[in-house]
């Protein structure tokens, strides 16, 4: 415990990528939780990456800050609100529920909908004909099989 | 002299595209004569020029010619051959060029292959040639890659090491062949809509250029993820970047599309619905194109920096995308054809699989332009990365997959559905066993792993199940051939894709030398890092023994490059395949004493990810092989089907 503070008010000072220590917690628990927690968070200067896939080191020195937060007590959305008041909503891969992302979160539903509807009409429109031109002609049903 | 001929070139071909697009126009309204024949010889004209505009462009780079701009800009004399070449088009300038150069190529084809009678070929050769127009013009406004230096530098900046990779080398093009050739879908769309000839027979002659699209997005896809998978150094295959899914997009409609046209093809049915994906699927490259090139994407203020090619490709936007959708809007009520199915058929099926494909097309698109025009709007910055993509696209895709295999068990117009579950019911069998069997051995357990595991072999086992079963009733053509591999290749990637979730291990560690770590049942013992040098990098690398059971059964060494002419460094990640699992070792940055950080995945099946995707393309070269061998063998018979 004493050793991952020192090495984090160490990181502090030194503000570089240069630490002699690799970024490890020694207590197992605790470093799952930061993997967990740098794979939900975003790089803030690569395209896309996670904290936990950015090679930047930027990168390198959130994944040490999120094991000083740990080190220090932190439970895992304490965390995540200590980055979020510092880079915003921004820091999170996945954006919180809320007014602006409304239609975010629930456009893949109004898609699904939308065309659901769509696609009903199509079908009982064609089940319609297809009853209409079914009736005493059965051998419709023998032209199916694919052979070209 | 190069640039100036490449120059006369383009603007030559520019007049020729002009020519093209009102000659096709014309065309199209009366039957054939003069103004079709004068479109066709414009289209072999086009393809003329811009090839040798590109071919003067290719000289230019492999000659190091640095009096040209773009040149200086992206070349160095002590690149290998191979990047000076493919350096062409590894910049915006020559990227433009080469999409030129593929619209030009399928330009050609469509007048050359003359497929859908002379007034919808000519009317496609228009279309082409106003979009053939609209990119040269681009290109000679706001991106001209001839532009001369005076005084030329005796040195060029050199290329991205990040571009200096095989794989890179040849993914553009592969790409833009497939965006490209959906603009020759988009073609016969809008011929289809002015002509009003949108029929079977004009989606059996947009079909081989919708195929062609589609297997090239697929492997450019296919080779776009694996290149981010070895030069990244960090084990991932897809990010849900959004240059990423800027090509995603066009594939799924490119998906959708084949699959309507296929019921419009045999019955007519759905006419107006693959026009419309025809012009869904070109716009959404357009789109894509202009997310890449403007620079939006890095920041939306980045389009400001260089605010006339981002305007020039957001009006050609406008106008490609809108006046389609105007022409859709006024001619597509006059296409409907009234198909008649059961609910339970081949047809029901397809619109499901273009229900849910669009909607996945639909919700990437949300998740990947929401950020920007959020911030556009209100001035607030969110991501939306994988887990918003997991949430929403995962569940949509599954139910998709989940009803693959009854496709092609079901008739047109009325199926069995009895006898396709009776036929099926043994590959639902070994997936529930598969599902169950990883359930019990994958520690930790991932759901989604486990239901991907599921789902893709009940992919393959119906696959393979389907394949046998035409085969003994003689209907094993290439159609089923296409089928079976395409749906197959899907479930292959998908076992990948799960058994990653389910079974990737990773460590890494700060090694001094003769240190080592352990990972999924490996080894790794540092042995030293040392000095070394390729053509125009210099690089430390790693020797690092990889132990199993304490025995030492292979050396793998990755490396750090860096490229003084660029002035970069990137990482070189040593993948070693044992059996069908990836040992994946990179080298991270030097922690003082000789001691260097190691980071290790152990990606088991991680190869089938990539293979599936060829084995995908491999489908539609089946259905493309077997319509182009039907028309070279039997023209006469194929012009009557049509």
């Amino acid at each position: 415990m004493m050793r991952a503070v020192f090495i984090g008010l160490f990181a502090l000072v030194l503000g570089s990528s240069a630490l002699a220590a690799p970024e490890k917690l020694t207590n197992p628990q605790q470093e799952a939780r930061a993997v967990a927690l740098q794979k939900q968070l975003r790089c803030l200067v690569c395209q896309g990456e996670s904290l936990d896939e950015s090679g930047a080191p930027l990168a390198a020195d959130l994944r040490r800050l999120i094991r000083e937060r740990i080190t220090a007590g932190d439970s895992d959305s304490a965390v995540k609100a200590y980055l979020v008041a510092r880079y915003g909503d921004f820091i999170l891969m996945k954006p919180p529920v809320e007014r602006e992302t409304y239609l975010l979160w629930f456009a893949p539903l109004v898609f699904l909908a939308a065309g659901g509807a769509v696609v009903w009409i199509v079908a009982s429109r064609a089940r319609r004909r297809f009853g209409a031109e079914s009736q005493g002609n059965d051998h419709v049903l023998e032209r199916t099989v694919d052979r070209t | 002299m190069t640039g100036e001929i490449g120059l006369l070139a383009l603007c030559l071909a520019l007049a020729l595209a002009i020519v093209q697009s009102f000659a096709g126009l014309a065309g199209a309204r009366g039957s054939g004569g003069n103004a079709a024949a004068i479109a066709q010889g414009a289209a072999m004209g086009l393809l003329v020029f811009v090839s040798l505009a590109f071919g003067a462009l290719i000289y230019a780079f492999v000659v190091s010619n640095f009096s040209i701009l773009d040149v200086a800009q992206n070349s160095h004399t002590a690149k290998p051959l191979l990047y000076k070449l493919t350096g062409a088009w590894g910049n915006h300038e020559g990227s433009m060029v080469l999409w030129v150069f593929v619209l030009s190529l399928y330009s050609a084809f469509i007048a050359f292959a003359q497929r859908g009678g002379a007034r919808l070929t000519s009317a496609a050769l228009g279309v082409q040639g106003l979009l053939a127009a609209a990119f040269l013009l681009f290109i000679l406004l706001t991106s001209n890659p001839f532009v001369r230096l005076d005084p030329p530098p005796f040195e060029g900046a050199g290329l991205n090491p990040l571009l200096q990779d095989p794989g890179l080398a040849f993914h553009p093009p592969l790409l833009y062949f497939g965006y490209v050739g959906l603009s020759a879908a988009f073609a016969y769309a809008a011929a289809g809509l002015i002509t009003g000839e949108a029929d079977a027979s004009w989606a059996r002659a947009a079909r081989p250029f919708m195929l062609a699209a589609w297997i090239a997005l697929t492997l450019g896809i296919t080779g776009g993820s694996w290149w981010a998978y070895y030069t990244l150094g960090w084990g991932g295959f897809w990010f849900w970047d959004p240059v990423e899914n800027a090509s995603l997009m066009p594939w799924l409609i490119a998906t959708a599309l084949l699959h309507s046209a296929l019921a419009t093809e045999r019955t007519g049915a759905f006419r107006t619905w693959s026009v419309l994906l025809a012009i869904m699927g070109f716009s959404l490259s357009l789109v894509g194109t202009f997310l890449v090139r403007s620079g939006v994407l890095t920041s939306v203020h980045a389009f400001a920096n260089d605010p006339e090619r981002g305007f020039f490709i957001l009006l050609m936007l406008i106008v490609a995308i809108g006046g389609a959708l105007a022409l859709f809007a006024w001619r597509a009520p006059k296409l409907e054809s009234g198909t008649a199915f059961h609910p339970v058929s081949r047809e029901m099926l397809l619109l499901l699989n273009n229900l849910l494909l669009t909607a996945a097309a639909a919700t990437v698109f949300v998740g990947t332009l929401y950020p920007l025009a959020l911030d556009a709007w209100l001035g607030k910055k969110i991501s939306v990365g994988a887990p918003y993509f997991a949430i929403t696209f995962a569940p949509i895709f599954a139910v998709l997959l989940f009803l693959v295999p009854f496709g092609p068990r079901l008739g047109w117009r009325r199926g069995d559905l009895h006898s396709a579950v009776r036929v099926l019911m043994p590959a639902m069998g070994v997936a529930v066993v598969a599902g169950i069997a990883v359930l019990a051995i994958a520690r930790p357990a991932s759901a989604a792993g486990d239901g991907a595991f599921a789902l893709a072999t009940w992919l393959i086992a119906s696959s393979i199940i389907d394949a046998l079963r035409r085969n003994r009733e003689r209907s094993f053509g290439w159609s089923a051939a296409a089928s079976t591999l395409a749906h197959a290749g899907l479930g292959i990637s998908l076992i990948g894709i799960a058994a990653v979730l389910c079974w990737k291990s990773e460590a890494s560690d700060v090694l001094a030398p003769g240190k080592s770590l352990t990972v999924g049942g490996y080894e790794l013992r540092l042995r030293g890092v040392e000095d070394t040098q390729g053509p125009n990098y210099f690089a430390k690398r790693g020797n690092i023994d990889v132990l199993r059971n304490g025995r030492v059964i292979e050396t793998v060494s990755p490396e750090k490059r860096t490229y003084p002419a660029e002035g970069q460094a990137i990482s070189k990640t040593a993948i070693q395949t044992t059996g069908i699992s990836d040992l994946y070792v990179a080298l991270g940055d030097e922690r003082g004493h000789g001691s260097w950080v190691v980071r290790v995945y152990v990606n088991p099946l991680a190869p089938l990810i990539w293979l599936g995707g060829i084995v995908m393309a491999l489908g539609g070269c089946a259905s493309l092989f077997g319509r182009l061998r039907l028309w070279v063998t039997k023209p006469f018979a194929y012009a009557a089907a049509e």
